[in-house]
């Protein structure tokens, strides 16, 4: 062999050697990035971190259960801890991708009542525990001069005479379906079960096809805030705290409307098979005691899913004149007409409706 | 004399006394060997990593085995049933102590999702059963129909009796917009959920102009490389061989920079006054943006073998052309153009095979209208987690793929390919 | 410009020119989108167009944030002093450098893979006794055009059940397999022009067929089987879709990065990386064209 590919070969081996080792982490935590990852590197990372002298290591993901599933069912799971969503997490568990997890070991609130009292209804469930309420609104970059009346109402999204230009919407059923339901005047008690039937769905996409052709489609989370800078969109559905970052972080001059707020949970699972499943649980029962959940709310403006963390909500951290508790999706003044996601509606009729919303987008 | 001609002719020997004939058929065997052992390590490990998995893959769009092997009893019963009576008690029965299993070894979400493909809405039904299902007692008609009125429905059961089977042709049913039923055979699906069959449509369609735009495109820079004498055209051939040499992310990143409506064209649009300021071009984010990215990146994969094809042709052919009277136009169509046919036939089938097969182009530009069938298979890979339907999908287009590259083969040769 | 023949009308003068404009046009289209990614990556603000600063060449508006932030991203301490502390920060946790050390390492171990495999394979399939010599070569080429999706989500469902999903040896196996394509292509390209009475000539020296193979073949065709490599070093460097379905985000590599970056957030460091390699390009064309020139002389064929 000529002194060029030995050296070559060499080389090759050094770099396999540093590169390929694996770097040991002690929990590996998966999120969503950008803002919501920081308010948890902040308020849960770095105090558990503190407290047990071991390190985590945090990775983004986009969501959606593929990437749990292939690691289970590879045997080979490198992620201890994932935030989901919850449809993500019922769907998750029932295929038996993740480690259950038992409620006793979630610490009381400081007054003592038991942890499962304690959590708002709905947020404990066999394989995850809630962390956030979070919510979809829709937003508009209020600095842009026009001349309107400002919004008010989900139908308000709708109109396109009295407010002209084109609306950024989540590409997915979800949500959009509810919000062209509630703006067609649908009462938001009733948006379900009108939308289980077929008359529901197509009045759904009815409605949709009064905008479809103003509309910008946008499917990661970082995208809304985006478009609403760039002028792309005047209006645009978007996730509750990626919104009020954009105003309070970095200085957009975003309002947000939370007439017909659709309002859902985020919970930490386990995948099954996870190398650090000890370590993993310490971390969900650490990071979702009372303090921790409140800490998160100084961060960014999603809720907590314990109702003895709501009597501790600060203010915004680096901003002590911002009040988080008037910007919570569950603050009485935002409250008013919300809807909660029904998982149990969408883990029936996902698979379905996603084929007709994806024909009904290609027409 | 006379001894040659009557006496049988002797075989030849060689020098260690074997037959000259069986010497020879032992060396061509031996170095047959050779040249097969230099070829099985690749042919192996192609073998194993890439036309296995696929094949494995490929399986899965028609054999699912999901249902019955996690309700054994059911799929018993199923298999006897015609399909139209009325479901009658034993097959409750057999309904209730395989909810029960199911639900204690935790693989009930596993069959409601698979019941749930094919009837929708049934997910939520089998998962709350399952809860109940330890408490049923006898008669099981009876109790069941009381835990949920749905059990009555007898397309619930026909949609468990197809799901059932292992060996189904239901993914490749849907695949095709139609649905594979217990009574009625293949029928097509319902019409707003119809999309596969209008996207194969579209990917065939977008593919055959980007190859159209490529041809026309590719054709005059081709021939003036060709041309044009070695060192020019060695240094114009950088301007095709760096974007060709470029990653695609780059590329199709710099489309989105240039096409996007605050980006470099539509600021050059409105700079020069051919648009307003808030009329902006929608470049980019449909199929127009898929197109243009396509195009761009697809034309090094036409230039290069209409490239290499020109490059053979000796210009004296033209030449003599003019000198027998025709036009240089005349000559270009029936003298050098004809020549051209195997250029074009590579460039062409290669651009249209790379095209209908690509992902990231579309996934990034493609917008809504933009999207291809590709971006179809891998949202059932990933997000809707229906492996099979994402192997049918695969198949289908796998075997136009397939059918491509033998005309391909037929016309051009696979030996001939050349990359410039 | 070479002077047009004297019996030219002025007709095909005037078609000269606009032919010549249209070819133009067309050189200009492949490459506009390179050149406009180089300027944009020094971009000041964080946004994809051409601000009045940068038009004016105004140098407030220019500036290198977005390579530092190649540097930076990641980091757990970013503002922390520039020190050997600093370095080791960014080369342990930075996310672009750890897509970069990937992106090479992975890049490497396919090439090797692919160009040792393929070169045999080659040389297997140029001799005229191969059996079944047509159908071999399209099962060996089928990679390439076998669409990549389905090459991807097949690797993936496979490799998921012998556990190789979600593991360097994966990745690097399934790029390995499709670079091998390249390789075959380039050296039977290589191989056809190879005079095969040397090979006998060698022999009836004395040499046995390991020595004839090192001392007479691979010398003359090593132009062949260094391109086949770097157009496989290239196939894997490039490479996102299988990457996509089949890493973790421990063994992300550069354009997994940059796919994640331009759905998520869009930001110009995904130009300041387009530029770096784009430059790297640039440098691997050059060393192809040294070797296409150097194969050429050692052949004795001079350019006309």
């Amino acid at each position: 062999m000529s002194g060029l590919t030995k050296k070559i070969i060499a080389i090759a081996g050094a770099s396999a050697f540093v590169s390929g080792a694996a770097m040991a982490a002690d929990l590996t935590v998966v999120s969503w990035g950008g803002a919501y990852t920081k308010s948890q590197v902040e308020a849960y990372h770095k105090p558990w971190m503190a407290k047990t002298g071991k390190a985590i290591v945090s990775e983004d993901y986009g969501g959606g259960i593929a990437e749990i599933k292939a690691q289970v069912e590879s045997g080979n799971v490198t992620w201890d801890v994932v935030d989901v969503e919850l449809s993500d997490a019922i769907r998750a568990c029932d295929e038996g991708l993740l480690e259950t997890i038992d409620h006793s070991i979630l610490p009381p609130a400081p007054d003592g009542t038991p942890a499962t009292e304690d959590f708002l209804p709905g947020t404990l469930h066999d394989c995850a525990v809630a962390n956030i309420v979070w919510s979809s609104v829709y937003a508009y970059d209020s600095s842009k001069t026009r001349n309107w009346n400002k919004p008010t109402t989900m139908a308000d999204f709708f109109n396109t005479k009295a407010y002209p230009g084109k609306r950024g919407m989540r590409k997915s059923p979800k949500v959009t379906m509810e919000f062209a339901l509630i703006a067609d005047g649908v009462p938001v008690s009733e948006v379900y079960d009108v939308l289980g039937t077929e008359e529901g769905v197509a009045r759904a996409f009815a409605k949709l096809d009064t905008i479809k052709d103003d509309v910008v489609w946008w499917e990661a989370g970082a995208q809304p805030p985006q478009l609403l800078a760039d002028g792309e969109v005047v209006f645009s559905t978007a996730w509750n705290g990626r919104v009020f970052n954009a105003k309070n972080a970095e200085g957009q001059s975003f309002e947000m409307v939370w007439d017909g707020q659709i309002y859902d949970l985020d919970l930490w699972v386990i995948p099954k098979g996870s190398k650090n499943k000890e370590a993993a649980l310490d971390f969900v029962a650490f990071s979702t005691a009372t303090e921790q959940l409140a800490a998160q709310a100084s961060w960014i403006s999603y809720g907590p899913a314990r109702a003895s963390s709501e009597a501790r909500i600060g203010t915004f951290h680096s901003d002590d004149s911002i009040n988080m508790a008037v910007h919570m999706p569950t603050a009485a003044g935002n409250f008013k007409n919300a809807l909660q996601n029904d998982f149990e509606f969408w883990a029936d009729n996902a698979d379905q409706l996603n084929e007709r919303f994806n024909a009904w987008l290609s027409k | 004399m006379a001894d040659s001609q009557t006496a049988p002719l002797e075989p030849i020997t060689a020098a260690d006394g074997t037959p000259l004939k069986k010497k020879l058929a032992q060396a061509l065997f031996r170095s047959r060997v050779r040249a097969v052992s230099l070829v099985v390590p690749l042919f192996a490990f192609v073998m194993a990593s890439f036309v296995i998995p696929i094949f494995a893959l490929m399986w899965q769009g028609v054999y699912n085995d999901r249902f019955s092997s996690h309700m054994p009893n059911l799929t018993e019963q199923l298999t006897m049933w015609d399909g139209l009576t009325e479901p009658n008690e034993i097959m409750y029965g057999a309904l209730v102590a395989d909810l029960t299993t199911a639900r204690a070894n935790r693989t009930i979400g596993r069959v409601a999702t698979r019941v749930n493909q094919e009837y929708p809405g049934t997910r939520s039904l089998f998962t709350s059963t399952a809860r109940k299902a330890k408490k049923l007692k006898p008669p099981f008609k009876e109790s069941v129909i009381k835990t949920n009125k749905k059990w009555d429905n007898i397309e619930v059961w026909q949609a468990m009796k197809i799901t059932s089977q292992d060996l189904t042709p239901g993914f490749y049913a849907t695949a095709l917009d139609g649905r594979y039923t217990v009574d009625q055979g293949f029928v097509r699906q319902d019409e707003n959920r119809q999309i596969y069959v209008k996207l194969f449509w579209r990917t065939m369609l977008i593919s055959a102009t980007v190859m159209g735009l490529c041809l026309l495109l590719g054709y005059p820079v081709a021939y003036l490389l060709a041309t044009l004498p070695l060192r020019t055209s060695n240094l114009l051939m950088i301007m095709v061989l760096l974007p060709f040499w470029t990653s695609l992310l780059v590329r199709t990143t710099a489309w989105i920079a240039i096409l996007q409506s605050q980006g470099v064209i539509n600021d050059l649009m409105v700079y020069i006054g051919i648009t307003a300021d808030d009329a902006r071009f929608s470049l980019i984010y449909n199929m127009t943006g898929t197109i243009i990215a396509m195009t761009h990146i697809l034309l090094p994969f036409m230039i290069l073998p209409l490239y290499s094809v020109m490059k053979t042709i000796p210009p004296s052919y033209m030449r003599a052309a003019r000198s027998l009277g025709a036009t240089p136009t005349m000559a270009f169509i029936k003298v050098y153009m004809p020549q051209t046919i195997p250029g074009i036939g590579a460039g062409g089938l290669l651009v249209f095979i790379l095209a209908i097969g690509y992902y990231i182009t579309p996934a990034l530009v493609g917008g809504q209208d933009g999207q291809l069938i590709s971006n179809m298979i891998a949202y059932h890979m990933q997000k809707s987690l229906n492996w099979s339907l994402a192997a049918a999908l695969g198949g289908i287009l796998l075997a136009g793929v397939l059918v491509l590259y033998w005309a391909y083969d037929k016309v051009i040769g696979i030996d001939n390919m050349k990359l410039g | 410009m070479a002077k047009l023949p004297p019996y030219t009308s002025t007709g095909e003068y005037i078609w000269h020119y606009v032919y010549r404009s249209i070819c133009g046009l067309i050189f200009l289209f492949l490459i506009m989108p390179i050149i406009v990614v180089l300027p944009l990556s020094f971009n000041v603000e964080p946004y994809f167009s051409f601000t009045k600063g940068m038009l004016n060449f105004d140098p407030a508006a220019y500036s290198l944030r977005w390579y530092e932030d190649i540097l930076r991203n990641g980091m757990k301490a970013p503002d922390a002093p520039f020190d050997w502390a600093w370095l080791a920060d960014t080369w342990n946790n930075g996310q672009w450098i750890r897509a970069i050390r990937n992106s090479f390492f992975i890049g490497i171990c396919a090439t090797l893979l692919s160009t040792a495999l393929g070169t045999l394979a080659a040389i297997g399939l140029s001799r005229s006794e191969m059996p079944y010599r047509r159908l071999v070569m399209s099962i060996l080429i089928s990679p390439m055009i076998v669409p990549l999706i389905i090459t991807a989500a097949g690797m993936f469902y496979f490799y998921s059940q012998v556990h190789l999903s979600q593991t360097y040896l994966g990745v690097i196996m399934a790029h390995a397999v499709l670079g091998t394509p390249f390789v075959i292509i380039t050296v039977t390209a290589t191989l056809v022009g190879f005079d095969k009475s040397l090979v006998r000539a060698s022999q009836s020296l004395g040499a046995g067929a390991v020595t004839t193979f090192r001392k007479v073949q691979m010398p003359l065709i090593i132009p062949g089987v260094i391109s086949g490599g770097l157009f496989a070093f290239i196939t894997s460097f490039d490479e996102v879709v299988a990457v996509l379905f089949l890493a973790s985000p421990e063994q992300r590599t550069i354009p997994r990065q940059m796919w994640s970056g331009i759905r998520e957030q869009i930001s110009p460091t995904i130009l300041a990386v387009a530029t770096l390699l784009v430059i790297l390009s640039i440098i691997l064309l050059t060393v192809l064209e040294l070797l296409r020139r150097r194969s050429e002389r050692l052949r004795g064929i001079t350019s006309s």
